[in-house]
């Protein structure tokens, strides 16, 4: 088995084991042998109570955490080496913020955050954004670091969050609607979020993994690539579009859950190098199995109150952001 | 691999005018490179050598006309011209991380389809480009850990995996020392002649560059002082003009010698 193998027997595997503890542990503390032969349609040994509990309350709630995980992970990656700077992230660009403003849109319309329209507006929210912060950040400025696009993500990001809070703040039935949503809309999920990101995750993954090639050879930037016979603008477009679709998504069911998409594809690189044709389907597999987890701990550390988990997120995603800072400034990102 | 048109021309620049940020910086560029000739470009700073290489590798955007094995590029898309020119730039961006093997596998892009993978002959093709260039033991060594000469290679390795009769070199021994210098042209010459590629190459080193042009071709100020053999082009005369330096002409074994001299 080569390594790149064993990279994936360990992914699948991280997601088999995110999805039976996530499934097992809670309120009420399930065998995780037993959960795992429900899981297969074996006989378990739960009580039917039991049962139920694993499939109608944990598992849309799993699954929906492995789904905004694959996505913030895959959508991160996708980023990183279509603006070839190791620090971007659906957060940090501004992008998950433009999605939020998007959806709170709907939300304060329509007083329902489980809305068919939340996803598309949050898609239009965060083409907006990317599109500034990437006018703003990675072109007409001739002296620019990675940093510069992250600044613009700043502005971006805090110019979009405050047209958000004015339009959530407007009347009472939002600010409700549109807090439960914000702090992570993982603790009620139900099998109608995820049936509502389904179709967007599924497009979004489908034409990033494709292009994992293309990627490769945007690394060596725009003229280069181009001489090689390649298309860099056409493919930064679609693949800029497709990310955001992905994010837009994962907003619109889970509110604001930051870094995954720094975290996972950083990790990643470092065990299995550079190559976005591995970066990516790991960046997807460990993505998800990293957000099943967090919501785990999101679950247990104050239980039985819940912390919300772009708190976990965050908690353990700043450090993280920090350190690769350093190392890009190190040059040996 | 093809060979050069029944016209013996590889390559066929005509009025080539480029203008960047509003500054013209070739107007009315003419030349010619003939098939397995060594084509280099010299010229001051600023003259438009670069900037002549990247119009004729499709790099930016020009008026008048660029003719490439009898198809004007305008009429040549992206891959069918990538399979035509290869590309050695000034200073080619090093992907961090990317190792040597994957690195030059990129040349390989006009060959693979869009969202396809390489095929065996691919891999092939950058094996047996490695061990030619002797690169094969840094295969799986990042890019950004070899030393000057050894990524030199590297890059040439990626434009010959290309398989490109037409080479192109913007200033391709810069940033080496004299001995990876010749290191590295005695390599291309040598290529050249086993694969019959066409060089077309700028260099800022005079003796170097009559030492293995055919021809020459002296840029100043964006149009074309002098071109012919280096015996042509390299006089006092010419050079005291066009560089405002004062050099000595010796003759040489292969082209005559450039040194620079006091008052």
């Amino acid at each position: 088995m080569t390594l790149r193998k064993r990279w994936f027997a360990a992914g699948l595997a991280a997601v088999a084991v995110a999805t039976v503890a996530g499934l097992a542990f809670g309120p009420v503390r399930l065998s995780p042998v037993g959960v795992a032969l429900e899981l297969l349609h074996l006989h378990s040994g739960l009580t039917p109570r039991e049962a139920a509990i694993v499939t109608e309350l944990r598992l849309p709630r799993v699954v929906l955490a492995l789904l905004v995980g694959a996505t913030l992970a895959l959508a991160g990656g996708c980023y990183q080496g279509v603006f070839r700077n190791p620090l971007a992230d659906p957060y940090l660009l501004g992008v998950a913020a433009g999605a939020g403003l998007g959806a709170t849109a709907v939300i304060a319309v329509k007083h329902n955050a489980g809305s068919l329209a939340v996803p598309p507006a949050a898609f239009g929210g965060a083409l907006v954004a990317v599109a500034l912060t990437y006018v703003l950040g990675a072109t007409g400025t001739r002296y620019r670091t990675p940093a510069t696009l992250i600044l613009a993500g700043v502005a971006v990001t805090s110019f979009l969050t405050a047209g958000q809070t004015y339009l959530q703040q407007r009347d009472a039935g939002t600010i409700r609607e549109v807090y439960s949503w914000l702090l992570g809309r993982l603790s009620t999920a139900g099998w109608h979020d995820v049936l509502l990101m389904l179709p967007y995750a599924a497009v979004s993954a489908a034409v990033i993994l494709v292009h994992g090639r293309s990627l490769d050879v945007l690394a060596v930037g725009d003229e280069e690539a181009t001489s090689l016979g390649a298309n860099p603008q056409r493919t930064r477009v679609l693949l800029i579009v497709a990310a955001s679709l992905g994010t837009a998504a994962a907003v619109a069911v889970s509110g604001l859950i930051g870094f995954v998409g720094i975290i996972v594809p950083h990790t990643v690189r470092l065990l299995v190098g550079t190559g976005y044709r591995a970066i990516l389907p790991l960046s997807a597999l460990f993505g998800g199995a990293f957000l099943a987890l967090a919501d785990l701990a999101a679950r247990l550390v104050l239980a039985p109150a819940e912390v919300p988990i772009g708190v976990v997120t965050a908690f353990l995603g700043a450090p993280f952001f920090i350190v690769v800072l350093r190392t890009v400034r190190q040059g040996s990102v | 691999m093809s060979t050069a048109a029944s016209g013996g021309n590889t390559v066929e620049v005509r009025g080539v005018t480029v203008a960047l940020d509003g500054r013209t910086v070739l107007s009315g560029v003419d030349l010619d490179a003939r098939a397995g000739e060594w084509l280099t470009v010299i010229g001051p700073n600023g003259a438009g050598k670069s900037t002549l290489l990247r119009a004729v590798g499709g790099a930016l955007s020009f008026t008048g006309s660029v003719t490439i094995f009898g198809t004007s590029t305008a009429d040549l898309a992206r891959r069918a011209r990538a399979r035509l020119v290869a590309t050695v730039p000034q200073q080619p961006t090093v992907p961090p991380g990317m190792v040597v093997e994957d690195y030059v596998l990129l040349g390989r892009t006009p060959y693979i389809p869009a969202l396809g993978r390489e095929s065996a002959a691919d891999r092939a093709v950058v094996h047996r480009v490695l061990e030619r260039l002797d690169l094969t033991r840094f295969a799986s060594r990042p890019l950004a850990r070899l030393s000057g000469g050894e990524r030199q290679r590297a890059f040439l390795a990626r434009a010959l995996a290309q398989e490109a009769p037409l080479l192109l070199l913007d200033e391709p021994t810069t940033a080496l020392d004299i001995g990876h210098q010749q290191e590295v042209l005695d390599l291309v010459d040598e290529l050249r002649r086993d694969q019959g590629l066409t060089v077309l190459a700028t260099t800022h080193d005079l003796s170097v560059a009559g030492e293995y042009a055919d021809r020459l071709v002296l840029l100043a100020e964006g149009r074309v002082a002098a071109a012919g053999a280096p015996a042509e082009v390299l006089t006092e005369e010419l050079l005291s003009r066009h560089y405002g330096a004062r050099v000595r002409v010796l003759p040489g074994e292969h082209g005559p010698l450039v040194v620079p001299v006091r008052w």
